[in-house]
């Protein structure tokens, strides 16, 4: 009983210093986000802002038009996020379920997709959507997650989709089940875990995207949160910086909020899709 | 009868799968067609509207006359072997920490794991105040400390290790796999290997390392491929400086491609790039030959 409880004693005292390591940055940014700007740059800091300047929050979303950035990202992420679940899942479907003398070639085609660096079609993509007129749009950013929405996200779809027992399929077309009504009614009711895991690590993919929001928009009116951010550090940071930690945060926000809401879903999601594949 | 239900599923299954065969053919096999082309080319999209095929002269003058290239590959090398192993490590402690039977273990796991999904530019603005050399809470500590304080991004000796110490903060992914992985082993082993008396770094050496070998394998591929690319944090924080200190080689890549609009040089180094990466995983993955344990190999 003793030895248990210095154990469990240990395990605490190994863990909370990681843990205030890792927490830190957190702290620092918030309490450099409240403070008025004289407080900021002083030597030893002071960890609690006096006064607490929640209005730093307002300044610097009103400083540049955060607003708009906000809704290009939202809009941007909610249809790409859509694009890709959609399509992958559909996908995986077919590969999970369907058969065809070159299923297996496509398929190791599709993981062979996943060795190749993004630069190297970079820039025949980039030409593409230039010539089609595309450039300062939002459809370099979306249409891509409709074509298949990632082989990765494929594959995880397709590993949980072999789970499914086919009898349920079987079941279903006894019933005059076509094969889009068992995708739709059977197979991915019954892939929560999954769905959800690849919803947020996309969500969380394309809300952090910079690189290609860097590339396509150059318009202010068209920029994503990202670029904006980016924008803002050029013209503030040298002296701002606690309305800089403050619109960091509050991009940061929707992506804190969705992963502590969802996080116990899609842990259990990455446990279970793991590495078994 | 039957031949006409498979060709209805073959038809079927082209039918399901063809959004991504479209994206395939669109977004992956015509670009990297073009994109070997275009590496042959002189191109500079600003000055002439059509590539001039030159032949391998990108490849060429890349390996042997632009310094700037190999200094980024020296970079990125530098990067790439500070931060994947060390960062390894770290993820295994903490994985192995949180292999716990603890009250409240859910919360250093949200609190580990969550500055790995948060990546981008808000999190590189926040380390960049974080690193100030003045100001920055990582020099007041080591004030505190009596410790020296380097100028971090402003010093080209220490702007790297900046970088490099960052990345440690986004160790959360492989972290959660090693967890997944720690948690697969079955605890017969432990308990069989108790009974012979092991001890704690016994258990550790005998069983959990080579019953967690195939996940490092995992995670060291993973995070080679990933520290090659790294683009983001080094754009925001360094722009590449002070000097070519932190010049990595996507920002160089990015820099040719987007900002001096030379498509053929660019698509040149994203070749070499994709060479390099593929010749460091099949390397690792032969290497693992040596040190990877599969469970399979006992059961024959």
């Amino acid at each position: 009983m003793k030895k248990k409880i210095i154990k469990i004693i240990i395990g605490y005292l190994l863990l909370i210093p990681f843990a205030i390591l890792f927490l830190i940055p957190f702290l620092w940014s918030i309490s450099t986000a409240l403070k008025p700007l004289d407080q900021v740059f002083l030597f030893p800091p002071k960890w609690i802002p006096d006064p607490v300047m929640w209005d730093n929050f307002i300044i610097g979303w009103r400083s540049v038009p955060f607003g708009r950035f906000f809704l290009n990202t939202t809009i941007i992420t909610v249809l790409a996020v859509l694009g890709t679940v959609l399509s992958s899942s559909i996908v995986a479907y077919g590969f999970a379920r369907l058969e065809s003398f070159d299923k297996n070639i496509l398929f190791i085609i599709l993981l062979s997709t996943m060795m190749l660096p993004g630069q190297v079609t970079m820039i025949p993509i980039y030409i593409l959507f230039k010539n089609l007129g595309w450039l300062n749009t939002f459809f370099p950013l979306i249409i891509p997650s409709w074509f298949g929405g990632g082989a990765f996200n494929i594959f995880l779809f397709r590993q949980f989709f072999l789970t499914i027992p086919k009898e349920f399929d079987d079941a279903a077309k006894v019933d005059g089940a076509g094969y889009f009504d068992i995708f739709w009614e059977i197979i991915l009711p019954l892939s929560k875990p999954v769905l959800i895991t690849i919803t947020i690590f996309s969500f969380i993919y394309h809300w952090n995207d910079f690189l290609n929001p860097l590339i396509y928009l150059n318009k202010m009116e068209k920029f994503t949160i990202a670029v904006g951010l980016r924008y803002f550090q050029n013209a503030y940071q040298a002296t701002y910086i606690n309305l800089m930690m403050a619109v960091s945060l509050i991009a940061l926000a929707p992506v804190l909020v969705i992963f502590l809401l969802a996080q116990r879903f899609f842990i259990k999601g990455i446990v279970l899709s793991g590495l078994k594949g | 009868m039957y031949k006409k239900r498979v060709i209805k599923e073959t038809i079927y299954f082209h039918l399901y799968i063809s959004p991504w065969l479209l994206g395939f053919l669109i977004f992956t096999l015509w670009p990297i067609i073009q994109s070997l082309y275009i590496s042959l080319t002189d191109w500079e999209m600003q000055l002439n509207k059509y590539p001039k095929f030159i032949g391998i002269s990108n490849y060429r003058n890349l390996l042997f006359n632009d310094e700037l290239f190999w200094i980024s590959l020296k970079n990125t090398i530098y990067y790439a072997f500070g931060s994947v192993p060390l960062g390894l490590i770290l993820a295994l402690i903490l994985a192995l920490l949180l292999n716990q039977k603890l009250r409240g273990i859910t919360i250093f796991r949200t609190i580990f794991y969550l500055p790995s999904v948060i990546s981008g530019v808000a999190v590189a603005l926040l380390w960049v105040w974080i690193f100030n050399p003045n100001f920055g809470i990582v020099n007041v500590i080591l004030a505190k400390l009596g410790l020296p304080t380097p100028g971090w991004f402003g010093d080209p000796e220490w702007a790297m290790p900046a970088l490099i110490i960052m990345s440690f903060w986004g160790v959360g992914g492989s972290m959660l796999i090693f967890l997944a992985g720690l948690q697969g082993i079955p605890t017969e082993f432990y308990e069989a290997a108790e009974i012979d008396g092991a001890n704690l770094w016994s258990k550790f050496r005998h069983i959990t390392l080579p019953m967690l070998s195939p996940t490092i394998l995992f995670n060291l591929v993973m995070g080679i491929i990933g520290s090659f690319q790294v683009f983001t944090n080094v754009y925001i924080m360094t722009s590449g400086g002070p000097g070519t200190a932190t010049l990595v080689y996507v920002l160089y890549l990015f820099q040719n491609a987007f900002l001096y609009f030379k498509m053929g040089y660019a698509s040149a180094m994203a070749w070499i790039l994709f060479v390099i990466i593929l010749i460091l995983t099949l390397l690792v993955i032969k290497s693992s030959a040596f040190w990877v344990y599969y469970e399979t190999e006992v059961k024959k």
